[in-house]
C-alpha cells in the first residue's frame, strides 16, 4: 500500500491526522507531512477512512 | 428480498450505501434524488467554484466515482410522495410504488428564503446550480452586494465577493456572524475579520424586507429604517430539513426526523445528515448537525444500523467537525459549543488571527476553535473523543 497526497489539492484541514496520525501529521507550519508513503497493511482501514473523509479529496491509496 | 432504499444522493445517503456494502449487503440498493443530477459536493460552492478558482464539474462528491463499484440502482428525478412506515412502501411522484427492506431518510435540507415574491438578483447558495447563477450575477460587476446572514454561508460568500473585488455589506440580526455555532466572544472576532478586509458589517439589525424594482431587487431595507441599496443579494438564513414528505408516514419529526441514539428513528428506518435529530450519546444531549463530515459520519453509522436489523445497533456518538475558510483565515472547530460558554483563548490570540480557543461550560470542555491552527484542533478532537473534561484539553492546549 502506498499513500498518494495531492498537495496541490491538499488545504491542511488535518481530519487525516486525526485518523491515522502514524502516517499523517500537520505541523505548525500548516503543512501536511506523510511520515510513512507506505505504511504497514494493518494501517490500511484508517488510511482508507483518513483518504474517504479528507474534505479535498487529496489522498489516494495504491495498492 | 425488496432494496434497501436511500432517500437523498448527496454525502449521508451515499455514505450510508457505502456502508451497507461494506457490511456484507449484497441485496439491491436503490437511491432516489429528487434532483435532476447528483448533488455536487457542497463546501465549493461557497468558496471555489463561486470564486471561480476551480472547474464546476470538479465539485464532485467523493463517492461519486465509486456508484457502480457499490452497485447503486440511481433513480434522479423522483421524489416520494408518500412513505407508510409499517409496510416500508414509498409511493413515488411518477406514480410507481417501491417496497423497501430498510429505509434511509438523508434528504438533506432547504435553505430559509424571505417573504415576498421572487426578484431577479436574490440568491441562495445550496446547490451547484445556485452558485453558477449567483457567479453570472456577481460577473455583471454589481455596485454592491449585500448579504443576509452571517453565518457559514453568508461569511463565506461574503469573504468570496471582496476577493472578486466587488463591495459588501453583511447583514446579521444577532449581535455577532456565526451565532449558531461559536460563541459570541469569537463571533467578534469574525465580525471584525470581515471589517479589516473592508466587509460593511451591519450586526443586531434585522431585515424589514427587500427593495424592489418592478422584478428586480435594488436593496435590502433594514429595521433601522436605513436602506442598503445593492443589486444583488445573498440569503444565508439557514435550512430547514426536507422532512415535509414525512408527514402522515408514522416517521417522527420534530426538529427534523427524529432518532435514538443509534440513529433509529422507526423500525427499519434510520435518518442521516442535515435531516436527522438524534441523541448523542458522547455529548448526552439531542442535536442536528448541518456539517459535511458529520454527514459522512452520520450517514456511516445509520447504514451500520440497518444492517443490524432487529439487534440494538451501535449508538453513534461524535465529537462533530467542520471547517470554514474565508479570506486567508481556516477556521476549525470540533465540538458543539452553546453561545453562553466561557471561552478561553490557550494559545495565541485574536489580535494575530491565529489562535486555539476552547469552551467551557462547567468542568465539561464543548468545543475548541482553531483559526489557522488546523493541529491543535485536531488534536483536542481526538482528546474530546475519549472524553470531555475540561482539564486534559487545558493541559494539551497551554
Amino acid at each position: 500500500m502506498k499513500v498518494v497526497v495531492n498537495f496541490d489539492l491538499c488545504e491542511s484541514n488535518a481530519v487525516c491526522m486525526g485518523i491515522a496520525p502514524e502516517v499523517f501529521e500537520v505541523r505548525d507550519d500548516d503543512f501536511l507531512y506523510v511520515l510513512q508513503e507506505e505504511p504497514a497493511e494493518e494501517l490500511r482501514g484508517k488510511v482508507e477512512e483518513a483518504a474517504r473523509r479528507c474534505p479535498k479529496q487529496a489522498i489516494t491509496v495504491e495498492d | 428480498m425488496p432494496p434497501i432504499v436511500v432517500v437523498g444522493a448527496s454525502l449521508a445517503g451515499l455514505s450510508a450505501v457505502d456502508a451497507v456494502r461494506s457490511g456484507g449487503h449484497d441485496g439491491d440498493v436503490v437511491v432516489l434524488e429528487a434532483a435532476a443530477a447528483l448533488p455536487s459536493d457542497r463546501p465549493p460552492l461557497s468558496k471555489q467554484v463561486l470564486a471561480g478558482t476551480m472547474e464546476p464539474s470538479a465539485a464532485h462528491q467523493p463517492l461519486a466515482g465509486r456508484l457502480d463499484e457499490l452497485a447503486v440502482d440511481l433513480r434522479l428525478g423522483l421524489r416520494v410522495d408518500h412513505v407508510d412506515v409499517a409496510g416500508l412502501r414509498l409511493d413515488l411522484s411518477d406514480g410507481s410504488s417501491l417496497s423497501a427492506s430498510g429505509l434511509v431518510v438523508a434528504t438533506g435540507a432547504s435553505p430559509r428564503t424571505l417573504p415576498g415574491p421572487p426578484l431577479a438578483g436574490v440568491h441562495v447558495v445550496r446547490t451547484l446550480d445556485d452558485s453558477l447563477a449567483l457567479r453570472r450575477d456577481l460577473d455583471a460587476g454589481p455596485d454592491r452586494v449585500a448579504v443576509i446572514g452571517a453565518g457559514f454561508i453568508g461569511a463565506e460568500v461574503a469573504a468570496t465577493c471582496r476577493g472578486l473585488g466587488l463591495e459588501v455589506t453583511l447583514i446579521e440580526a444577532a449581535p455577532a456572524p456565526m451565532v449558531r455555532v461559536l460563541p459570541e466572544a469569537v463571533g467578534a472576532f469574525v465580525a471584525d475579520l470581515h471589517r479589516a478586509h473592508g466587509v460593511d458589517v451591519r450586526l443586531g439589525v434585522g431585515v424589514e424586507g427587500l427593495v424592489a424594482d418592478g422584478d428586480r431587487v435594488r436593496g435590502v431595507a433594514l429595521a433601522d429604517g436605513t436602506t442598503v441599496d445593492a443589486s444583488v443579494v445573498v440569503v444565508g438564513i439557514g435550512v430547514a430539513p426536507d422532512v415535509a414528505w414525512l408527514e402522515g408516514s408514522g416517521v417522527p419529526v420534530g426538529n427534523g426526523v427524529t432518532c435514538d441514539e443509534t440513529c433509529l428513528a422507526a423500525p427499519g428506518v434510520v435518518a442521516a445528515g442535515d435531516v436527522a435529530e438524534w441523541f448523542n450519546p458522547h455529548f448526552g444531549e439531542r442535536m442536528r448537525v448541518e456539517q459535511w463530515e458529520h454527514a459522512i459520519e452520520h450517514g456511516a453509522a445509520a447504514g451500520r444500523r440497518l444492517l443490524a436489523g432487529d439487534g440494538p445497533g451501535e449508538p453513534f456518538g461524535s465529537v462533530p467537525w467542520f471547517w470554514s475558510d474565508q479570506y486567508d483565515r481556516k477556521l476549525q472547530l470540533a465540538g458543539r459549543p452553546a453561545a453562553t460558554d466561557e471561552v478561553h483563548v490557550l494559545e495565541g490570540s485574536l489580535e494575530e488571527q491565529r489562535f486555539v480557543a476552547a469552551f467551557r461550560r462547567g468542568e465539561r470542555c464543548t468545543g475548541v476553535l482553531g483559526v489557522n491552527r488546523p493541529r491543535h484542533v485536531v488534536q483536542a478532537r481526538m482528546r474530546l473523543t475519549e472524553s470531555l473534561d475540561w482539564a486534559p484539553i487545558e493541559e494539551l492546549l497551554s
